[in-house]
């Protein structure tokens, strides 16, 4: 049960992200949207991708580490300078990158 | 549509042809418009769309399934969170979650443009509701904000249809690039610097930096739990959270005015 075929997944993946996206735009004049459901949403971006972000870089290997020795976190933090910054993805993942292979080079 | 005692002259066909030929127009020129407004965001959709191939033939995806993702979903964000989570070995309801509760900001979307499609058929809105897309969503709004367009709908149909267009080129061209690419490059790293740029444009005041904050120390705090349930527990306590946080500010602005 803990693995299903790609395309079974990336259909169950796209049919909410269909229903997410047609919601309103089907459901104009029948419902309202909740008041706290649209205060809530507005956190959903910041709270999940940093809740990506954060565990990615604190456990390199699948063990925690905030040693000098962690590149992906040294590089991460470049990372986010550079992202606070520029909020390119792009710049981001081009300083990112290069910053983790510099590291990795030493 | 006969405002200012415009009386309608039954029998006048060439009158009525000329009104429904110069309506055709309009939503086509809107269309070709919204597509024209939409090509400087195309220099971010493009690479962002082959990163997510490439990605995705990374965590040891073929090409055809790295383009079948991209055709299906279509929602880039989401697609390279499953794919992180894939590489860590978790388990599949998770990744649908994850996905799911990363494109609920669509259901924004959809409240803010659907007066707009208000009048439009279901086999245009249900397409363009599967092409719609944070840029598609951008570039309309800003538009509606100046000028509204004669025919809004069409001018966020070809806003989309440009999107996903590119999108859909680009993934094809990135699931080809992916398998030139070797594993050492630690190409996995590029999952992390991107949800960190995407993450930085939705921190937009204190509440939701509060939220971030919030998520990401319990992220990391129950990264032990099984099945990555520690995502999802961070991502919830980080909206409750940022909602409380607004709500305290909120009062503290009324208490100033009274």
């Amino acid at each position: 049960m803990n693995t299903i075929s790609p395309w079974l997944l990336f259909i169950l993946l796209a049919i909410g992200t269909f229903a997410l996206r047609l919601s309103f735009i089907y459901l104009f004049g029948k419902v309202d949207m909740p008041d706290w459901l649209r205060r809530a949403l507005r956190f959903v971006p910041a709270s999940v991708l940093a809740a990506l972000v954060l565990p990615a870089l604190t456990y390199p290997n699948g063990t925690f580490d905030l040693s000098l020795g962690n590149v992906r976190l040294l590089a991460g933090i470049g990372g986010a300078l550079v992202a606070w910054k520029t909020r390119s993805v792009l710049w981001t993942i081009a300083v990112g990158m290069a910053l983790f292979w510099l590291l990795q080079a030493f | 549509m006969y405002a200012y005692g415009h009386t309608p002259k039954f029998g006048s066909f060439p009158v009525m042809k000329g009104e429904i030929e110069s309506f055709m127009k309009s939503t086509h020129r809107d269309f070709i418009t919204g597509a024209r407004d939409t090509l400087p965001i195309l220099l971010g959709v493009v690479p962002f769309a082959m990163i997510c191939s490439v990605a995705a033939v990374s965590v040891g995806l073929t090409p055809f399934e790295a383009m079948g993702m991209s055709f299906i979903v279509f929602a880039g964000a989401s697609q390279l969170a499953v794919l992180q989570l894939m590489g860590d070995g978790a388990v599949w309801l998770v990744m649908v979650l994850t996905a799911w509760t990363i494109n609920l900001r669509f259901t924004m979307y959809s409240a803010t443009l659907a007066p707009y499609l208000q009048k439009e058929p279901l086999f245009r809105k249900a397409p363009f509701a599967y092409a719609l897309s944070d840029q598609a969503f951008g570039v309309t709004m800003s538009r509606f904000a100046n000028r509204l367009p004669a025919n809004p709908a069409w001018y966020f149909y070809g806003s989309a249809a440009a999107i996903w267009a590119a999108w859909q080129v680009s993934s094809i061209i990135g699931a080809l690039l992916g398998t030139l690419v070797p594993a050492s490059w630690g190409l996995d790293f590029a999952f992390p610097l991107s949800f960190m740029a995407l993450m930085f444009t939705a921190l937009k005041d204190r509440p939701t930096v509060l939220a971030a904050a919030v998520a990401g120390l319990v992220a990391v705090l129950a990264k032990g739990l099984p099945y990555n349930l520690g995502l999802v527990l961070a991502a919830l306590l980080g909206i409750g959270v940022g909602l409380f946080a607004e709500t305290v500010s909120g009062k503290q602005m009324q208490g100033a005015v009274e």
